[in-house]
């Protein structure tokens, strides 16, 4: 069981974690955010292993994730 | 569930202003960790320079000397003779760096000052405009090159951490890259390498990371974030260019 908790303010929307995350579990949504980007959001949660890899990838820190 | 990722204590938890995708921000959170993996944040002494990592002190809870551009490995040196046991590093573009700079960064490595330099190579003058630097790539078209980097007129760009590692007081010298998880996994390893010679009072540590500006270069964060892993890495060879410690 893993979870990750992507902050939708400081998320920029620049799609790292997207490329970053070895399921493919994230993509970028279409709505706009306080800071006028569409922020990252996970699909499927129940497929997260907890690797971190989007969270390191992330350049704002907008990732949190629980294992 | 434990928390398996968070943010380094040393980074405040505020908003940066760092363009989508800038690996600046990367580099920041790498630093922040390997500050707190030494336990070192409360005596640390950060040096910032002139380009879009000037808000330094905005961002890392220590305490920051903002110096004129390119003169942080200068400011460095007073600042660490000064207050011996202080932990000392410095953050430079390449603008900063490799071209305003060149004559502190040259002599402070030279001489061995016991600092540590965070060398942040995007290939261009980010918080400008995008003009061409030393570290421009032969071809690149900037503000201030249309054409492209010309070989001829411009020479070839200049690799720092192979420059900076034949001087005798360099004691550890790398290239790292934060593109993808396994660069960047290394580049952590690196980065606090540099931080334990520091620490260890074993002289001065160099890191050089490639970084991305999808705004100047044109891209979007994907693309240049992938430029960063083909074009650049493919000049810039990353690696280590001195270890003396073997650590
Ligand atoms: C003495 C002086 N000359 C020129 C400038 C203008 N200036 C501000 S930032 C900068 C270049 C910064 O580029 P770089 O070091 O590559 O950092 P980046 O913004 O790409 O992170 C220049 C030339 C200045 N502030 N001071
Ligand atoms: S923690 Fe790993 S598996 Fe889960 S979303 Fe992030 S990259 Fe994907
Ligand atoms: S890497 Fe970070 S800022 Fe970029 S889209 Fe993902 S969560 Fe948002
Ligand atoms: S201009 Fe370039 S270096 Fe400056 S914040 Fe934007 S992407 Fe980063």
């Amino acid at each position: 069981m893993a979870k990750i908790i992507i902050d939708e303010i400081r998320c920029k929307g620049c799609g790292l974690c997207t490329v970053a995350c070895p399921g493919k579990l994230l993509s970028l949504t279409e709505k706009i955010n306080l800071q006028g980007y569409t922020p990252a959001t996970i699909t499927c949660q129940d497929k997260c292993t907890g690797c971190a890899l989007c969270a390191e990838m992330c350049p704002d820190v907008a990732i949190t994730v629980f294992k | 569930m434990q928390q398996v990722f968070k943010r380094p204590v040393s980074l405040k938890d505020v908003q940066t202003h760092f363009c989508p995708g800038c690996h600046h921000g990367t580099i920041h959170r790498l630093v922040a960790e390997a500050m707190d993996e030494y336990d070192v944040q409360k005596r640390t002494i950060g040096v910032a320079s002139v380009g879009c990592s000037v808000f330094l002190y905005g961002y890392f809870d220590i305490d920051v000397v903002e110096a004129p551009h390119g003169r942080a490995p200068a400011v460095a040196t007073g600042v660490k003779r000064a207050r011996p046991d202080s932990f000392v590093f410095t953050y430079q573009g390449d603008g900063d760096l490799a071209a305003i700079g060149t004559a502190e960064i040259i002599h402070a490595a030279n001489r061995g000052e016991d600092i540590t330099v965070i060398f942040v190579n995007n290939t261009t003058y980010g918080m400008t405009g995008g003009q061409m630097a030393p570290t421009t790539l032969v071809g690149q078209k900037t503000s201030t090159s249309p054409y492209g980097r010309n070989q001829h007129k411009d020479g070839a760009p200049i690799r720092m951490a192979e420059l900076l590692a034949q001087l005798e007081g360099v004691a550890f010298s790398a290239r790292v890259a934060v593109n993808s998880p396994k660069n960047l996994i290394d580049a952590k390893r690196q980065i606090k390498k540099a931080f334990r010679y520091q620490v260890e009072g074993k002289g001065f540590s160099f890191i050089e990371a490639l970084s991305a500006c999808p705004t100047n270069w044109g891209m979007n964060a994907l693309a240049a974030n992938e430029r960063v892993g083909s074009e650049m890495a493919d000049y810039f060879r990353l690696g280590v260019y001195k270890n003396t410690e073997n650590l």
